[in-house]
């Protein structure tokens, strides 16, 4: 299929971005959307041009790294699905796709499509964790942990980090980030025990970062590659009003 | 032996740890906090090991060249993690988890090593329920299991098919607890680009920012690796786009010896191939051979159609189907290992029995079980994975048999290390899949990340002391020394030598040709003339490289294409010396098949009188011939066999 | 802003239920008492500040959040969010800007008439009253009072559609086993509240 490529390019977090124009001839509708841009890149080293820059490891829809914004939605228009797992059948010949990057004060540019997310990072040190040393632990069947409560945790905890919501959310909100490391934790007894401590501070750091607020538009959920439900932004609620009363 | 000395302690193999730990140097907490211990990657073992290491005190600085720690590649593990819990009561031991991994491994590990890995694998699971990884539980609620590859019991523990991901985040939450305690600096998108050695002990490293491409230096009284495998030597693999060699190369460079680099794992179970354009191949779960059948058509014209795409798998009817590893192997059916599953895919392909448009294929075939248990059932346990599969090849598993093929997945080799972990370079450690050591020449499913756990979490932080111990009079010290110097020169030197080439050819088309050469000579079957004409060509290849590769950009400036050339010239390196391993190694075992070396019915023959050994390598120079050391492996507790699967 | 929220939802039903009184019964009589009430009781007056005060609370907090929002992403996608997510959930502060103009008119039309006196008198049972009923009456005979009005109530429903669950999601309430019930209250909820009060000027209009 061909291809009109619109992509965003921009130096660094300070210079000004604009859009560039690509043409791309016969692409394999098998290829992925970033194999695609790759033949792209091969072809702009050819012809002595700047590649494009964007984040991408694993490339099976696990590390959270690609972050590519796609005509419109965060990791192009297939359901639960990563950039890096988005396949070119899902377009037609002749199409333009607008690719840009994460948008959100708390995600500035780096670079064209390359976004800087520590501010992910960040938060999980405010407490996404549970106090404990190697080698302190009990045997691990000490602590029975009800079924239902483990598969809620578990589907929380499979949030990969790739910043998503934020860019999903007309607000720029990570209530889903942070409440899907809340619910994950405060779902399992062994992380009940610095509940309150952990989404007061994680909370605070949320708010100092410049993320902006949340108000249910549920944009998040739809866009979450991980299928990570609001659930987890009531629970979220639900314990930092029980910790602040 | 001379450069050798593997360290293991005296005793009884149930002992050995035990005794090692009673008696091992430590150092005291006030000391702690005045020893600095570089960790470079934040896999499993590298994140493990820089929250257990500022757990005891130790000030830890962590290396990632992702933006994050959370990228590391062990995210993407799908299947489970193995410990001798025995919580299923169906005759679990340390010692047969131990004897399993050994045999799993043909016998080519160190007895000692994988006996302390059976050890300290069932506090793995504990403290990592503590840190609230979700394993899967039974509605009692406790943990639940399930079985793999070369065990007759069950002892995986697993969280959906994400297990890899939950256990890198159960260490990323505690490394980045530690960060915020201030035991850990922590440098994401900081690349290591070379160790520095100060008479003769591993000091720091010199480290690349991504981002502005400047290099910089950091000093350590320890520097412990945790870099992971090598098997994008292939170009294509299961491993993530950023793997690499690199910081391990340079320390071979420096004189640590690198441990039988032959030995690849190849996984029977991944998407096959299927354009110039495909960057990476996708691995789907071996849990997937519980209830899929493997199968190629009997008649040949049938598989011409199949290539031809004339006709479809689910056409074929059941009397001309080949079963071919129920046919070969009655006992495992299609439960063999990894690395004989792979081979025998591979044979059947060679004789043109493949079933894609490549003829680089084999079925995998769910048609009977969800006859069996229906179609509910397949889909709940396999849902996922499913859907995976459907989004690359826009096929239903349930309709139509999946397609796979075998790639490359793990690193058995890597660098030498003693019990203690520790390098031939004092001072420089190195844990997980970087290292060679315990997994012989294959290993088995879910010991992955088994390993890597037990590295960071309880071996590491503990054998590291013994060496700490000796540096607590040694204060911190600065990076304006001749030896930093030296180290950034060279770097510095070695990347304008690399954009200056400027020549026409890019990284990655390059790199393609390093892998079609790997893939064909070095992979699933090897033979002495192959070998000899691999160094070759990879040999043409790297002048090639030096003289006609094409890096846009600047140095210091953010520039992928520059990181990939440097990992592609460490590769190329790389690939001659694992042609030149597979040549020595005059028998077959685990992944490495010489098909000089097999019985009549095509099994892997393994040569105990002439290689039972380590093969560990010395870099001499850059155009001189590596030296080749062996360390002896004796097993006194297991003994050794022919592996049979019949 | 949901504790507002919520409360503001339950005023709206309370006024709703006087507001019905001008159609349900025939003697306007009933409506200006319960006017009358509203407009003297003591604990009524206290409550009214109340009212006022979670008015402003609501919309003082929806514009800092509102401004801390924008900030939150200085630059815009070129190309627009095409998530299918709940339409109205996007335009919360559109509806809000539409209803708070249409507060004021109502203000300026009841409220401080009644308070500073402009309002028809009538009495009954030697008690003076405000003939709210007569004016409402009077006013809703007329096209474009009409118009507005239902316009108004229209806006204010797709303000009510998201906020009302909205509110449950942020007090943390709601979990997979209430949300399809909260879900339904709040249609329901929407349905009566912005079908109470068109009735009302489409009932007298066309009586």
């Amino acid at each position: 299929m061909d291809l009109k490529l619109k992509i965003w390019r921009q130096k660094d977090s300070r210079s000004r971005g604009r859009f560039v124009n690509y043409f791309l001839r016969e692409i394999d509708p098998d290829c992925s959307f970033l194999e695609m841009l790759d033949i792209l890149n091969e072809q702009l080293i050819s012809r002595n041009e700047e590649p494009v820059v964007f984040d991408h490891e694993c490339r099976e829809g696990i590390c959270g790294s690609c972050s590519i914004y796609i005509n419109g939605r965060p990791h192009g228009p297939d359901e639960l699905t990563t950039v890096c797992q988005l396949h070119m059948r899902k377009f037609n010949h002749g199409d333009t796709i607008v690719i840009e990057p994460w948008r959100a004060r708390s995600f500035p540019v780096i670079r064209d499509l390359m976004v800087d997310r520590s501010s992910f990072d960040t938060l999980i040190r405010e407490g996404g964790y549970i106090s404990v040393n190697t080698g302190t632990a009990p045997d691990a069947n000490t602590i029975p942990v009800n079924r239902d409560d483990a598969v809620f945790a578990m589907d929380a905890a499979a949030c990969i980090g790739c910043g998503a919501c934020v860019a999903a959310c007309k607000n720029a909100s990570a209530m889903l980030f942070v409440g899907a490391k809340i619910s994950h934790l405060a779902s399992l007894p062994q992380g009940r025990v610095e509940a309150r401590k952990r989404v007061q501070d994680m909370v605070a750091m949320m708010d100092a970062l410049g993320f902006g607020n949340c108000t249910n538009t549920g944009a998040c959920e739809v866009e979450c590659p991980k299928g990570i439900k609001m659930a987890n932004i009531v629970r979220l609620n639900r314990e930092y009003l029980k910790s602040t009363l | 032996m001379g450069k050798l000395q593997s360290r293991i302690p005296e005793g009884h193999i149930a002992e050995k740890w035990n005794r090692f730990k009673s008696t091992q140097n430590l150092v005291n907490p006030a000391n702690k906090r005045k020893l600095d211990v570089i960790v470079v990657g934040t896999g499993l073992a590298g994140s493990s090991a820089a929250a257990s290491l500022a757990e005891l005190g130790f000030k830890v600085k962590s290396f990632c060249y992702q933006d994050s720690p959370r990228r590391a590649h062990s995210i993407s593990a799908q299947g489970g993690i193995n410990a001798a819990k025995n919580y299923q009561n169906d005759g679990d031991s340390v010692f047969r988890l131990f004897y399993d991994t050994v045999k799993g491994g043909d016998f080519r590990s160190r007895e000692a090593n994988v006996y302390r890995l059976a050890e300290v694998s069932n506090q793995i699971i504990d403290h990592c329920v503590a840190q609230g990884v979700p394993f899967s539980r039974e509605y009692g609620g406790l943990l639940d299991n399930r079985s793999f590859g070369g065990a007759l019991v069950s002892r995986t523990f697993y969280a959906k098919g994400q297990t890899g991901q939950q256990l890198l985040l159960g260490a990323y939450q505690s490394l980045s607890r530690q960060i915020k305690a201030g035991n850990v600096t922590m440098y994401p998108r900081m690349e290591m680009f070379n160790l520095v050695v100060v008479e003769g002990k591993a000091r720091g490293i010199i480290a690349r920012d991504v981002i502005t491409g400047k290099l910089h230096r950091f000093s350590a009284h320890a520097v412990v690796l945790a870099t992971g495998g090598y098997g994008n030597v292939f170009f294509l693999s299961t491993l993530s786009m950023g793997s690499n060699v690199s910081a391990a190369w340079q320390c071979y460079r420096k004189g640590a010896l690198f441990a039988n680099p032959c030995f690849v794992q190849i996984h029977p179970t991944c998407i096959p191939v299927h354009g110039d354009y495909q960057s990476k191949l996708t691995l789907m779960s071996e849990s997937l051979r519980n209830d899929g059948r493997i199968w190629v058509p009997k008649k040949k014209e049938d598989a011409a159609r199949l290539q031809q795409g004339e006709i479809k798998g689910s056409q074929i009817p059941e009397e001309d189907r080949d079963y071919y590893l129920e046919r070969r192997y009655p006992a495992f059916g299609n439960l063999v290992p990894r690395d004989v599953a792979s081979r025998a895919a591979k044979e059947r392909c060679d004789a043109g029995y493949g079933v894609n448009s490549t003829g680089r294929s084999v079925f995998l075939d769910f048609r009977d079980a969800i006859d069996r248990l229906g179609k509910d059932a397949i889909e709940a346990k396999y849902g996922n994975l499913f859907q995976m599969y459907e989004k690359i090849t826009d096929d239903n598993p349930c309709e139509e048999p999946m397609m796979i093929y075998p790639a490359i997945h793990y690193n058995m080799g890597g660098l030498w290390v003693d019990y203690e972990l520790q390098t031939t370079i004092p001072g420089l450690f190195a844990i997980g899949e970087v290292n060679f050591s315990d997994h012989g020449a294959n290993r088995l499913g879910a010991s992955a990340l088994m390993q890597g756990l037990a590295d960071g979490y309880f071996v590491l932080p503990y054998t590291i002391q013994n060496y700490l111990a000796h540096e607590i009079r040694v204060p911190r010290f600065p990076t304006d020394t001749p030896e930093f110097d030296n180290a950034e020169e060279e770097v510095r030197m070695r990347l304008e030598k690399l954009i200056s080439v400027g020549g026409n050819a890019t990284v990655d088309s390059l790199h393609k040709q390093l892998g079609h050469i790997m893939w064909e000579y070095i992979g699933m079957s090897r033979n002495k003339a192959g070998l000899v004409r691999a160094a070759e060509e990879i040999k043409k290849l790297q002048e090639q490289f030096w003289s006609d590769v094409k890096i846009p950009g600047r140095v210091e400036d953010l520039n992928p294409e520059l990181q990939k050339a440097d990992r592609l010239a460490d590769f190329l390196e790389l690939g001659i010396l694992m042609a030149k391993d597979a040549l020595h190694r005059e028998e077959s075992c685990g992944g490495h098949f010489r098909e000089e070396y097999q019985t009549e019915e095509h099994e892997a023959l393994r040569n105990d009188r002439d290689f039972a050994y380590v093969a560990a390598w010395e870099f001499t120079g850059p155009d001189r011939e590596p030296e080749l050391h062996r360390e002896p492996l004796s097993f006194e507790h297991i003994q050794l066999k022919q592996r049979d699967y019949r | 802003m949901s504790l507002a929220g919520i409360f503001l939802i339950l005023f709206l039903l309370v006024h709703l239920t006087i507001n019905l009184l001008v159609i349900l019964f025939d003697d306007p009589m009933v409506y200006n008492r319960a006017a009358h009430f509203m407009g003297n009781n003591i604990v009524i007056k206290i409550f009214e500040i109340v009212l006022i005060g979670g008015l402003l609370l609501h919309v003082i907090y929806a514009l800092i959040l509102q401004v801390q929002n924008w900030i939150a992403r200085p630059r815009r996608y070129s190309k627009a969010n095409f998530s299918s997510t709940s339409f109205f959930s996007k335009f919360m502060i559109h509806t809000a800007g539409v209803i708070l103009a249409f507060l004021v008119i109502h203000f300026s039309d009841f409220y401080f008439r009644a308070k500073f006196g402009h309002a028809a008198e009538i009495v009954s049972d030697g008690v003076v009253y405000h003939d709210f009923a007569t004016e409402v009456i009077d006013k809703f005979k007329m096209l474009p009072f009409v118009i507005i009005y239902i316009a108004a109530f229209l806006f204010l429903g797709f303000h009510l559609i998201h906020g009302f669950q909205s509110a449950f999601k942020t007090l943390g309430i709601e979990n997979n086993r209430y949300a399809p019930v909260i879900q339904t209250l709040s249609v329901i909820y929407t349905v009566v509240v912005v079908a109470g009060f068109t009735a009302i000027p489409l009932v007298i209009y066309f009586m």
